[in-house]
């Protein structure tokens, strides 16, 4: 499908376009708060995104430094930043409120806005050959019930949340710990902020799904789509079916906590493993959520830079189809030690399983791509070499995590947390930036700084190896998740865990000064900087595109 | 120190209770002697500074054998704990746990070891392969029906060989707890545990994590000592019956494979079966509130006669119901090597307690 032909807009259209439209250009106020220009929405979610991975990032930084050292150093001193009379409980409770903000933030206001508000927003309509989303006003209210739901729960912080300020409850909230367990508004806040943040990725998804399928070019079949507009439709789908059942969990939530209602309470004939069983339904197709799209991202530029059309195309589109409907039927693999049945616990375990025979036609797909081909190795090709490599080893454990009989040990250790960071810190987070540095030029017009974007992949990768590997052997030894302090056996690798954070500190504040520079003083990018294996529509167009484009709607050969 | 003053106290006040009903202590007394002579066992209320250090588990095994009180053992360095920089899962002690270890280090380990490093093997050559300079011109293959029914199916293929293993390991999770388990009862409170032997008649009684210089005092770990046990005898099947008393927290043992929740309004069951003699530490593993990380649990595995000693000691009857059900003689097929001989005499002696302890003497060979 690659191999897309586009016979229609040369760039005399698209210049035109841009001409006709300059005068009409909105003032600041009006272009940047009530947008509805799918790019200028998609550059807002990205800003939007950087600033809550920075807020998400900072507070796993204050958690590695906490944790280089066995004992309870800072984390009293920190608490009385935000209520000068904390002492140590109020300490200990801002680890928990540390833990849940940390999760929540990465999520749902870095990975989802980055991903599909940011990438989704800016090239669905681009690689479709499509003027807009379907419905620019709703995309706009998308990402203004984001920006509140993040405020708000930033907001929860500051409020009583039982023993502190701000809701310790884990970013999974689960009862009674989350009802009778945390008293005070700041578990109130942090649902509303989900139901809010689910409002906006529902309206979203809706957004996308109708778009993807009333609006591409005429000639692009759904079978001539570029991967990443596969990747999204089926985000969107998961989205879509995921997380009204979150929205209903935690409703349920707040009425148990403020109307005296009792799903959650075995007291009152509810049970509070229902509360888990619902979240993990959302729970589980929320990973493949964030996973995703990265896959698409990885997809089109493995293709690009090895000058190669993606191979097993239908396999790869069908495979993100596949994880996304079997990542429907694995949830209570996060719940195995809650005390279910062997039946339902064998199952659990054979059909996690499966989800690796998908997750393996992808990662043997990419490297079939490569193979043969005239390979490049710029900074999106590097992220997504390592995207492969780190994704691969996150998914190993993930399959030895499947097996419930193992995973009674390792349940909630940090082999748990090393699994899902390897996907998604390792995973997510460096299909964005090989996204982030693909269509750098396209979006802004401008190169970045090739030899600080490597730079970047490099002390990158060390850092998060060095901090994330080491948490195997933590979880392997027993070390528990969610604690401030641990015994001192476990310190060695908590130290170099720590070091590690600074290590890929450092990479980020490189990516930060390339994207400055870059802005600033880059060099200007042509329409296509990546030459003959980018074959998507974005690259047809300037860059950056004109306000409005396809005006005349190019036609798929 | 002082809680231990206290248990030792209230050993010996239980004891003479104890004695009185089951005319127990003259009979153990005798038992003993010969064995204390042969062992450099001090008196009870020396033996928290002294016999631990000098008689590692082994030894420790041999030594006390039928002493009649209890006496909270050190803990081995490098078992039922983390090691300093370790990296491997804790020794396993359970027939679970070695399963389920086997499991891990056998099929697991390797299988996702070879398919990493398979994956970067074939990224790399790729990329040396086929870089610009080496081969300027992209082939346009982008379709082999084979190649992908074999990266299909071979996937496929490994996981029905680990998925035999897996299901055989759940199934030895589960299976039912023999007639002769210990059955214990085990909840989770904001922030400690509550232990109770409903059938040895101990009512419940809290344990709660150690300060740090408690544990430096008794030689233990910290965050990781408590300072009252939950304490088993060795080789015997144990139940635990798990609920949670305000919200969710999790039963933990790394070195018997075990974890379950306590859920409020739920009694979970799990079963083990420690084979050695030891202090087997874990900690709560879901997170239930500010002092999450401060609830640890500490199961200390006891020869029978010893941990007959601490039933005793707690006010409890430890042949307790079990000694009722007639011929449960069978022991545990799991329970092998010095369970075995320890159970038997103890499931056939009606009154129990005096005939006991000389039928523990076996253990103290194994």
């Amino acid at each position: 499908m690659t191999d897309i032909a586009a016979t229609a807009p040369a760039h005399g259209h698209a210049d035109h376009a841009h001409d006709d439209h300059d005068h009409d250009t909105p003032g600041f106020f009006v272009r940047w708060f009530m947008s509805t220009n799918h790019k200028d929405i998609g550059t807002l979610y990205l800003i939007f995104a950087i600033i809550a991975g920075i807020v998400g990032g900072v507070i796993s930084g204050l958690m590695r430094w906490e944790l280089a050292e066995p004992g309870i150093q800072y984390l009293t001193g920190w608490a009385q930043f935000f209520d000068p009379a904390a002492g140590e409980v109020q300490g200990k409770h801002f680890w928990n409120v540390m833990i849940t903000a940390h999760g929540l933030i990465m999520v749902f206001f870095m990975v989802m806005p980055a991903m599909i508000g940011g990438f989704g927003n800016w090239f669905v309509p681009l690689m479709i050959g499509a003027p807009d989303m379907a419905f620019p006003r709703m995309n706009n209210v998308s990402f203004w019930l984001t920006a509140v739901a993040f405020i708000m729960l930033v907001g929860s912080m500051f409020v009583p949340g039982g023993s502190g300020l701000g809701a310790g409850t884990g970013w999974t909230v689960y009862a009674p710990l989350s009802t009778s367990g945390s008293v005070g508004p700041a578990v109130d806040m942090a649902i509303f902020s989900l139901h809010l943040a689910g409002a906006a990725s529902i309206l979203g998804a809706i957004n996308f799904i109708t778009t993807i399928f009333n609006m591409r070019a005429p000639g692009m079949t759904i079978h001539k789509m570029p991967l990443f507009v596969w990747s999204v439709l089926v985000t969107a789908f998961l989205l879509l079916l995921a997380l009204p059942v979150l929205a209903a969990a935690i409703t349920m939530l707040l009425t148990d906590r403020n109307f005296g209602t009792t799903f959650y309470d075995a007291a009152g004939g509810g049970d509070p493993v229902l509360y888990q069983h619902l979240f993990w339904f959302f729970g589980h197709p929320e990973v493949y959520i964030m996973i995703l799209p990265g896959f698409g991202i990885v997809s089109q530029i493995i293709s690009t830079f090895s000058k190669k059309p993606v191979f097993g195309y239908l396999g790869m589109a069908y495979a993100m189809v596949a994880i996304g409907v079997v990542g429907f039927i694995v949830w209570a693999h996060h719940m195995f030690t809650v005390g279910m049945s062997v039946n339902l616990k064998m199952y659990f375990t054979a059909a996690t399983m499966v989800i690796a025979v998908p997750t393996g036609i992808k990662i043997f797909s990419w490297i079939a791509t490569m193979w043969g081909g005239s390979m490049t190795f710029k900074t999106p090709m590097m992220w997504s070499l390592g995207f492969i490599f780190m994704f691969t080893v996150g998914g190993v454990t993930g399959v030895v995590l499947a097996n419930g009989g193992v995973d009674t040990n390792l349940h909630d250790t940090y082999y748990v947390v090393a699994h899902f960071h390897y996907v998604l810190s390792l995973g997510a987070v460096f299909s964005l930036f090989a996204g982030f540095y693909y269509w750098f030029p396209k979006m802004s017009g401008r190169m970045y700084n090739e030899f600080l974007g490597q730079l970047h992949f490099w002390i990158f990768f060390i850092g998060v190896n060095v901090l994330f590997f080491p948490q195997h052997f933590l979880g392997q030894q027993g070390m528990p998740r969610r604690y401030p302090d641990y015994p001192e056996a476990y310190a060695f690798w908590h130290l170099i865990s720590s070091y590690g954070y600074v290590i890929m500190a450092v990479g980020v504040l490189i990516f930060f000064v390339n994207i400055l520079y870059s802005l600033v003083a880059g060099k200007r990018a042509a329409d296509n900087p990546w030459g003959e294996g980018a074959t998507t529509l974005e690259w047809t167009l300037s860059s950056p595109p004109p306000f409005h484009q396809f005006n005349e709607l190019p036609r798929i050969a | 120190m002082k809680s231990l003053k206290t248990l030792v106290i209230a050993a010996a006040l239980s004891l003479g209770a104890v004695g009185v009903g089951h005319a127990q202590a003259p009979a153990a007394a005798p038992v003993e002697a010969p064995v204390a002579a042969t062992a450099a066992n001090p008196a009870p209320t020396a033996v928290d500074t002294a016999a631990p250090t000098t008689a590692p588990v082994a030894t420790e095994v041999a030594a006390p054998a039928g002493d009649a009180t209890y006496v909270p053992m050190k803990p081995t360095p490098g078992v039922g704990q983390p090691i300093d920089a370790g990296i491997d899962f804790q020794p396993q002690v359970s027939p679970v746990g070695e399963q389920a270890y086997w499991f891990n280090h056998v099929i697991l380990l390797p299988v996702i070891t070879i398919i990493t490093l398979i994956v970067l093997g074939l990224m790399l050559w790729a990329m040396f392969r086929y870089r610009a300079k080496a081969n300027p011109v992209p082939s346009k293959t982008t379709h082999n029906t084979f190649i992908e029914i074999i990266w299909t199916a071979i996937p496929v293929l490994i996981l029905a060989v680990i998925a035999v293993p897996s299901i055989r390991l759940l199934a030895q999770q589960y299976e039912p707890p023999s007639k002769e388990a210990l059955t214990i009862k085990v909840t989770g409170y904001q922030w400690y545990w509550g232990y109770a032997y409903p059938d040895q008649g101990i009512g419940e009684y809290v344990s709660k994590m150690l300060t740090e210089d408690q544990a430096k005092a008794s030689g233990e770990p910290h965050q990781l000592a408590v300072d009252n046990r939950m304490v088993v005898p060795v080789g015997r099947q144990v139940k635990l019956i798990i609920t949670g008393a305000d919200v969710i927290h999790s039963f933990a043992v790394p070195a018997f494979w075990t974890k379950m929740d306590a859920v409020p309004g739920r009694a979970n069951e799990t079963t083990f079966t420690a084979n050695k003699v030891g202090v087997y530490y874990g900690q709560c593993s879901e997170l239930c509130g500010v002092d999450h990380g401060f609830m640890p649990i500490a199961v200390e595995v006891l020869p029978v006669d010893k941990w007959e000693a601490w039933v005793r000691s707690k006010g409890g009857n430890p042949a307790g119901p079990v000694a009722a059900v007639p011929a449960a003689a069978a022991p545990s097929p799991v329970a092998a090597g010095a369970a075995a001989p320890a159970a038997t005499p103890a499931a056939t002696t009606t009154e129990a307690a005096p005939a006991a302890a000389p039928a523990a003497a076996p253990v103290a060979t194994n």
